[in-house]
Formats: structure tokens, C-alpha cells, sequence
């Protein structure tokens, strides 16, 4: 997704882009996604502020392909479980708001207004107008679509060329070479290897996640909802399994259930542990989901960065290479925002944010390097 | 050579039958046999429309892996006409959908 | 007493039934687990108990061999040695450690309530299923797949019409044409499209397998007998009705397998019995991790997966029919039984086994070069046609999703275009979407292979967890 996006507004900017990828269209991350395009999750600071530019270009986008890409502006719900844990919510709300995040108060009433079919006896939550979803993969083949980019797929980069100055030429793969003043690596959670195939470093490592999928229903929830741990739970560097209940209905008719986070490499194996936590966990929430049946269950792989911000930016190491990924589990709706801005560096127009806090190179080198 | 039924043919002397219905009409059923087949013998091929476009369905592979064939019965949606035996007095319904409208 | 190991077998066709015989004769203790109410898979199905049949023999071959098997696994239950559970739709087998597993299923027909079964180690002869490969009308109700035609007749003696066409390819459409015409209904026509004579370039492997020849001949014959036309080159290229099947069009094909312009025919009927070819129940093996070699399950001559503690025959290691089944659940009961209690296997205990299941499955290897769907196939989907059925995914879509969207294998397009996400999880139309989207068929990765109410998977396998948090 990032990569298609970079590829988009790069193209709308009046460059010739070529896309490579060693997979299929939305073959990474993005074919394993929720579609997740949040503000409520982020607590100010640069992601937030770069997910509400994201926010701005999705909405603008959906004008022209929403109906292609399951775009629906349906905003989240983010549900308290204890009074304690609404107090904490509401305090967390009130310190979005001040960045510019629309965050409505929703009393024990008027949740069920919202949702009638939670669990009964929750204390209340907060409304999230402006969070929205999209089908990932369907969205990053539009994007892609619309960029007009040439799209090389089934093809491995082997390495980032380099003139003897340094300065980047392009790429190598088996067929032939490709050549290009700029590169950016939209690799995801495999930025690292193509950072190291560029002669330089970026420490992005995966986390895995699953996603179970359910029979198709009718419209029985109305928005993304989720406990309020998932806020907790995203900025956590603990190693072990951390699931917090997050549910929504799709276009489609399925229930999508998340949210689980492991660091365990690329293990590919479905975990049943994993699997059970998911389904008590929106269980728990909506207690109608018991007879539900779940029909699949797919599994990806985030790219974090070690302190949870993704790298965008030029790489001063590497003239001409530009990083766009390390998105972790919001890489899908930080995308158009991450496009934009490397568009604009590409342009050499100053972006709308200030990247320090995304340098690429902000990570001290490992030894040997 | 073939006498004209596989009942004859396999010399089946099946326990009486009994009533089920199909969308509140009366229809029998014999007791081993599957709502699928019932429905046969009553000479109804298809028993659900499809989510989309609305298109009858019916038995298409009979061993429960296609889903083609779903069903209501006794108020449980979804249920593979192809592996559930009937009882007396089983309620089935055609459905529509995603079988959990209405 | 030292307590015996205990195999888990997971269906019982002829693989599971000889597999569960073989084990449970030579020191291992057996649960045989299965979806159906009595045993014998799909080659043999029984009719349901309560219809009282006294000659079900009427619409079986090979008879006895099944009441060998039946009376062999009624012996071991009655001693002890071997469970019979009907009724256990398995949707995940756990894998614990090389010798402990937890077989997950659910009961009875309406698949709401859990069961599972400890065990230490296990053996997949989960069988297989039929392909169809899609063609204007074929979602007509009254369209179904020869070997659905079968099962409803061999399981509940119900027949879907009065006047039948069967179609397609493959060993399994000659018993469906004459066992559907030996219950009473009228089959207009047998449509094949493999040429006979490719037959005739195989006479060496035809020459090993004698019953085979002879069994080819009692049909042909008895399709005469019920004035069946036999019409070989010949594809149904479109199903005609409105609100369920009426008629069928055949045409011919020449040696390329494209369409022979002008030679169409009508043929009226209700009911249309095809199927092209049949594929493996790959999802528990896969999901354990168990190697696959194309669409099926690898195996050593053992019939040992590369998964410590797993086994796997029958057609989910290729498909080869029953015969073959046989003597592969054979080997891999044998090999269970000397590994799990410690012997060190001798395969000339098994040597004639292993010899029939090699000539079996060269047959079956030249079979699928006989048997296959005409090469313009795919010339015959139109953009309306419906590709997915579960999802209502038409050719158009599909071929939108190759050309307009760059996808090029079978995943790619499920997430584009949604063939593939439904009920079904891609098991019917994969082999569709793999021949329009130009790639070769890729086994899916199935993690449930039922689906599975949320309730019971919030529990699953809680009780003997201890490690995890």
C-alpha cells in the first residue's frame, strides 16, 4: 500500500515511476491487512499528526475510487470495559482533541444507541467520526491502477546500483536492470533487507498478526470497535502475544476479528492459541459472535521500527534513496500521507510535516556495518 | 436390471414416513434421509437464493463441501441440506441472503 | 500393562479403514474419527441406516471388499482396540509436540458443539472432492457433480430427476451413468471429452492393471444395455433453463480441444451429472505444516509426512482411487504401528502392498493424461459466466483482475475480486480462477477446515494448555 501510494503521488507530480516487487500486487502486508484507517488509535505526536493528513488525501481519494475499494466512512467506537478505563479513555481523548482529533464522549446510553448489540453493562467509550476502512489490497491495486506507474511483479531487487559516487542509478534484477535518479523502499516489513541490498541499515522487524474472518452477516456492527486496551497494547514493545478485541463488519458481509500482536520473526504457522484469544476476545465484546462461525483466518506480518514511527524520508547515506515504510499495524491508512510527502521530496518542495521525527537514518548503526 | 427406484433396487424397506414442512406446506420424508433428499422427492431442486443476485440454488457436489445447498432448518440458518436428516415435525425454510436476514 | 500408543485416523474411507485395521492388528490403539454416520467414505457410502436397505450391494462395486473392511473394524471395536467416532467433523488437528496431538472437531450434522481427542500421533486420510470447471448455466439448480449424483443415491436413494445427461471427465463417469440408470433414470447421454484412443497409447500400463480393463468394458456394456449415448470428444458448452435445469447443449471437439463449429446438439433434460477430475482434501495436513507437493500431501514409503508423528494416504496424497487408497492406508497403519511402538518397520512385511501401490499409481499418472478437460475451457466462460459460486464472482471480474489489476495467481485474484472468501473457501472455483488467471493451481492455506462457530473457538483447546498466557 505505501508503495502504491508513494507511486501515485509521484506519478500525479509528473515522474515516471516504475514499481517492482518481488510478489504479486498487495502480496505483502497490505494482502494481510484490516484496512484500518484510524485516528483514534494515536496519541499526539508525529504519527498522529501524519494520520491526520493521511485522513485528508483518503477522503480525497475515496471521491474517485471509494466505490472500488470497500471505502466506507462507518468511524470507530472505542469501548471502555470499567469506569477506571473510561476515565483513562476520556483523559486520552481530551489530549487528541487538542491535535485536532474528533473525539465525541459516548455515555452507558448512548453506546448502545451506537452499537446494540455489545456486551450489556459497559460504561461507555468514545466515538471516532473520522476513522474509516478500506479493503487493502483491493485499495493498493486501485491506487496502483491510477498511478499509470509500469508494474513489475514477480521480480526481486538483488541490488540498489550505485554510481562510484555514491549516488543511487537505479536497481538490479534477474531480467535487467532498471534504471532511476530515485528509489524508495516501500518494502515493508522486509525494508531491512532491501536497506542492506542499498549498502545501508534500517532495523525493521516483523510482528506478527492474524485476523480471523466470519460467515457473512448482515449489517450487525456498525463501526470499527474496539476495547480500549488496543491503544495500550499497539505501543508495547513486549515480546509475547498481545491480543485486544477489535471488531468490524465489512461491505462484504464477513466480521473481521483482531487484534493480535507477536514478535516470533516469520513464523507462518497458525497458532489455535492465538486463534482462541481472537475469538474470546470478541466474544467478550459482542456476545452474539458465540454462534457466529468463523470461515478463515489469515495472518501478516507488521514492519516496526524500534521505537514504533515508521522511516520516511531521504536516506543521507545513500543520495537518491529514499525509505517509505515501518509502518507497523497503520501502514494502511498512513499510506496516501507517506505518498504525498515523499512526492514532495522528490519534487524538492518542502512536505507539510517536519520528517526529523521519520529519519531514516535516526537508528544508531549496528556494529560491523 | 433396475425395477424402476433405487428403494427397489437396493430392496430398502424404510420405517414409515413422517411429515416435515417446507416453508409451512406439508411434505414427507422418509426416515435416513437427508433434507436434500426429501426436498427431491418433492420434486423442489433448490431451496435458497443467493446473496447477490438473488439466483436459486440448489444440491450441487452432495457431500458438504460446495455450501451450495444451505438451508434453514428449525430456525438454524446455514445448515447443508446435503448432511442433515430430517426428523418428524422438522421445520425447513428456504432463506435468502446470508441466510441471517428476517 | 504398558498402555498401547494411540493413533488418531481422520476419515474413514477405504484409506482410514484399512489404515485403522492395520494399526490396530499390530499393537496400536486406534479413535477413527469421521464426518458421516457410518463408515466408507465416497467410494463407499452407505445408505442410512434407517431405510433399511438389504441390498446396498445393488449399487456398490467390489462388494466384498468393503464387507471386509466393515467386519475387520467391527472386530477391533468389539476388542477393544479400535473407536469408532461418527459424526466428528475435524476442523484443526494441534500439534503439540512430535507425540501429542489434539484433533479438534465438531458433532453431528449442525457442527455447533466441540469434541476433541488426545492423541499421539495421527493419520490424514481426509480423501478428496470433485473439480468442475465452470460453463454458462452450470449454477442451475439441477446441475450437479457426478459424483453428488452418486453419494445422494448411494447415501439417501434419491435420484434428482428423471432424465439425465452426464458429463465431463473421468473414471467416475461411467459408474455414475450406469448407477444412475439403474435406479430408474433416464441418462440420455454419457459426454466425455478425452479421446478413447489415447487409451491405446498406453498399452503397457493397461497391460498391468487387467481388472481395470475388464472393469472399462462391464460399462461400456451396460451403458448399452440402457441405450446411454456414449459421446467421447464431446463437451456440454452451455446448461439451459430458468429457474432450474432444461435442457443441455454438447458439442464436439477436435484433436486441440477446441469447439468443432456446427456440431451442437440439444439434449432436454433435469438433471446434469458432471465433474473433471477430482482434487485432495489437503487443509488439516497443510495447516500442520505437512510438506505438499503440488496439490497434494507428500508422503515417504511410509507414507509418513515430514511432520514428526504424521501420516497421511489415500487421496489426499494424490488421487488414485480406491484400490490405491487401500493399499497406502495399509502401509502408513503398518508403519504407525511399528514406529509408535517402538519396532523398527520391515517393509517386506508390506512388499506386496507397495508393489500394487506402484503400478497403481502409474495408472492413475497415465489416467490423468487420458482424462483431461478439453484444452478450451476456458473459451467457454463468458464475462457473465459465474466463476465462484459462493460469491457470485463472474469470468468478467476474474479477467478484469488479471488484465486491469496485474494479478497473476490465484490469492491475488481471491483478494481483488473475492472469489474464493466464501462458504466454500475457494475449494470449487480454485481451479478456475487458476486456468483464467493463467497460473497453475496452488494448494490454500485452510487453518479451519470447517467452518467453526466463535464460541467454541474461544475455548479450543483451553484445558490442556499450560504455556501460554
Amino acid at each position: 500500500m505505501v508503495g502504491a501510494a508513494c507511486a501515485l503521488y509521484a506519478a500525479r507530480a509528473g515522474l515516471d515511476v516504475v514499481i517492482v516487487d518481488r510478489g504479486p500486487v498487495s502480496g505483502g502486508t497490505t494482502g494481510a491487512g484490516e484496512g484500518n484507517l484510524l485516528v483514534s488509535d494515536k496519541e499526539p505526536g508525529p504519527e498522529l499528526d501524519l494520520a491526520l493528513l493521511s485522513a485528508r488525501l483518503w477522503t480525497q481519494l475515496a471521491q474517485e475510487i471509494g466505490e472500488f475499494i470497500e471505502y466506507e466512512a462507518k468511524g470507530g467506537l472505542v469501548v471502555a470495559s470499567t469506569p477506571g478505563g473510561l476515565i483513562a479513555l476520556e483523559r486520552f481523548a481530551g489530549e487528541q482533541r487538542t491535535a485536532g482529533v474528533v473525539a465525541e464522549p459516548v455515555d452507558a446510553e448512548a453506546l448502545y444507541d451506537l452499537e446494540p448489540r455489545l456486551a450489556p453493562d459497559l460504561p461507555g467509550g468514545v466515538h471516532y467520526p473520522q476513522d474509516r476502512q478500506v479493503m487493502p489490497a483491493l485499495a493498493a491495486a486501485h491506487l496502483v491502477r491510477a498511478s499509470g506507474a509500469r508494474l513489475l511483479t514477480g521480480r526481486t531487487v538483488t541490488a540498489v546500483l550505485r554510481k562510484p559516487d555514491g549516488t543511487v542509478q537505479g536497481v538490479r534484477t534477474a531480467p535487467g536492470d532498471i534504471l532511476a535518479p530515485a528509489v524508495i523502499n516501500a518494502a515493508g516489513t522486509w525494508g531491512g533487507e532491501l536497506a542492506a541490498r542499498a549498502g545501508t541499515t534500517l532495523p525493521v522487524l516483523p510482528r506478527r498478526g492474524f485476523v480471523l474472518v466470519t460467515e457473512p452477516l448482515p449489517r450487525l456492527i456498525h463501526h470499527k470497535v474496539y476495547a480500549a486496551d488496543y491503544v495500550a497494547d499497539v505501543a508495547s514493545d513486549s515480546a509475547a502475544l498481545q491480543t485486544s478485541p477489535v471488531v468490524e463488519g465489512t461491505a462484504a458481509g464477513p466480521v473481521l476479528i483482531g487484534a493480535s500482536r507477536e514478535r516470533v520473526g516469520f513464523d507462518r504457522e497458525f497458532s489455535l492459541p492465538v486463534l482462541r484469544a481472537l475469538a474470546a476476545g470478541a466474544t467478550r465484546l459482542f456476545p452474539f459472535l458465540a454462534e457466529v462461525r468463523a470461515m478463515r483466518s489469515y495472518l501478516g506480518f507488521r514492519p516496526y521500527l524500534p521505537d514504533h514511527l515508521p522511516a520516511i524520508g531521504p536516506d543521507p547515506r545513500v543520495p537518491g534513496l529514499f525509505h517509505a515504510c515501518g509502518h507497523e499495524g497503520a501502514g494502511i491508512g498512513l499510506a496516501t500521507g507517506t505518498g504525498h510527502l515523499i512526492a514532495r521530496l522528490l519534487g524538492d518542495k518542502t512536505p507539510d510535516l517536519d520528517l526529523a521525527p521519520f529519519r531514516p537514518d535516526r537508528f544508531p548503526d549496528e556494529e560491523g556495518e | 436390471m433396475s425395477s424402476g427406484s433405487p428403494q427397489d433396487l437396493a430392496e430398502a424397506r424404510p420405517e414409515p414416513a413422517f411429515t416435515v414442512t417446507l416453508d409451512g406446506r406439508e411434505i414427507e420424508a422418509v426416515p435416513g434421509q437427508t433434507v436434500a433428499a426429501a426436498l427431491w422427492a418433492a420434486g423442489v431442486t433448490s431451496w435458497r437464493t443467493t446473496r447477490v443476485g438473488g439466483t436459486p440454488r440448489g444440491v450441487f457436489c452432495g457431500i458438504g463441501v460446495c455450501y451450495d445447498c444451505l438451508v434453514t432448518v428449525n430456525d438454524r440458518p446455514n445448515q447443508r441440506a446435503c448432511l442433515v436428516p430430517l426428523h418428524p415435525g422438522d421445520a425447513i425454510r428456504t432463506q435468502e441472503g446470508t441466510g441471517h436476514d428476517g | 500393562m504398558a498402555e498401547r500408543p494411540h493413533l488418531a485416523v481422520i476419515g474413514a474411507g477405504p484409506a482410514g479403514l484399512a489404515a485403522t485395521a492395520a494399526a490396530a492388528a499390530h499393537g496400536v490403539r486406534v479413535t477413527l474419527l469421521d464426518s458421516a454416520a457410518r463408515a466408507g467414505g465416497q467410494f463407499y457410502r452407505q445408505p442410512a441406516a434407517e431405510l433399511n436397505a438389504r441390498r446396498p450391494q445393488a449399487l456398490h462395486h467390489r462388494w466384498r471388499t468393503w464387507e471386509r473392511l466393515r467386519d475387520s473394524l467391527a472386530r477391533h471395536v468389539e476388542a477393544g482396540n479400535a473407536t469408532h467416532l461418527t459424526d466428528h467433523h475435524v476442523w484443526f488437528v494441534e500439534r503439540r509436540s512430535s507425540d501429542h496431538f489434539t484433533v479438534h472437531a465438531l458433532l453431528g450434522p449442525a457442527q455447533e458443539d466441540p469434541v476433541e481427542v488426545r492423541a499421539d500421533a495421527v493419520l490424514i486420510a481426509t480423501g478428496g472432492y470433485e473439480k468442475v470447471l465452470p460453463f454458462p448455466g452450470w449454477p442451475l439448480p439441477g446441475v450437479l457433480t457426478a459424483g453428488g449424483a452418486q453419494a445422494m443415491l448411494k447415501g439417501s436413494l434419491a435420484v434428482p430427476g428423471r432424465t439425465a445427461v452426464v458429463a465431463g471427465t473421468g473414471p467416475l463417469l461411467l459408474p455414475v451413468a450406469t448407477g444412475l440408470a439403474a435406479a430408474g433414470v433416464e441418462v440420455a447421454a454419457l459426454v466425455e471429452s478425452a479421446d478413447p484412443k489415447a487409451f491405446l497409447r498406453r498399452p503397457r500400463v493397461l497391460a498391468a492393471q487387467p481388472g481395470k480393463v475388464a472393469e472399462g468394458a462391464q460399462y461400456a456394456a451396460r451403458l448399452l444395455r440402457h441405450r446411454v449415448k456414449l459421446l467421447t470428444r464431446h463437451t456440454v458448452v452451455e446448461a439451459h433453463g430458468d429457474e432450474r435445469l432444461e435442457a443441455v447443449t454438447v458439442a464436439a471437439l477436435d484433436t486441440g480441444g477446441r469447439i468443432r463449429p456446427g456440431t451442437e446438439r440439444r439434449f432436454a433434460c433435469d438433471t446434469l451429472a458432471v465433474g473433471h477430475g477430482m482434487l485432495p482434501h489437503t487443509d488439516l495436513a497443510e495447516t500442520l505444516g505437512c510438506r505438499l507437493e503440488g496439490l497434494r500431501v507428500h508422503v515417504d514409503d511410509e507414507q509418513r509426512t515430514d511432520v514428526p508423528g504424521v501420516w497421511a494416504a489415500g487421496e489426499t496424497t494424490g488421487i488414485g482411487g480406491a484400490d490405491l487408497a487401500l493399499t497406502e492406508g495399509h502401509i502408513a497403519g503398518r508403519s504407525a504401528a511399528a514406529r509408535l511402538t517402538g519396532a523398527v518397520p520391515d517393509p517386506r512385511g508390506w512388499a506386496t502392498a507397495a508393489k500394487s501401490r506402484t503400478r497403481l499409481r502409474e495408472f492413475s499418472a497415465a489416467l490423468d493424461t487420458v482424462y483431461a478437460p478439453p484444452a478450451c475451457w476456458t473459451d467457454l466462460v463468458t464475462d457473465d459466466t459465474i466463476v465462484c459460486r459462493c460469491e457470485e464472482v463472474a469470468g468478467g471480474a476474474i479477467r478484469e483482475a488479471v488484465a486491469g489489476l496485474g494479478a497473476d495467481d490465484v490469492r491475488t485474484v481471491k483478494l481483488l475480486t473475492r472469489a474464493g472468501m466464501g462458504w466454500c473457501q475457494g475449494r470449487m472455483c480454485g481451479p478456475a480462477v487458476a486456468g483464467l488467471a493463467g497460473c497453475g493451481l496452488t494448494p490454500s492455506r485452510r487453518p479451519f477446515a470447517r467452518p467453526v462457530p466463535l464460541g467454541v473457538l474461544a475455548h479450543a483447546g483451553e484445558t490442556e494448555d499450560d504455556d501460554h498466557q
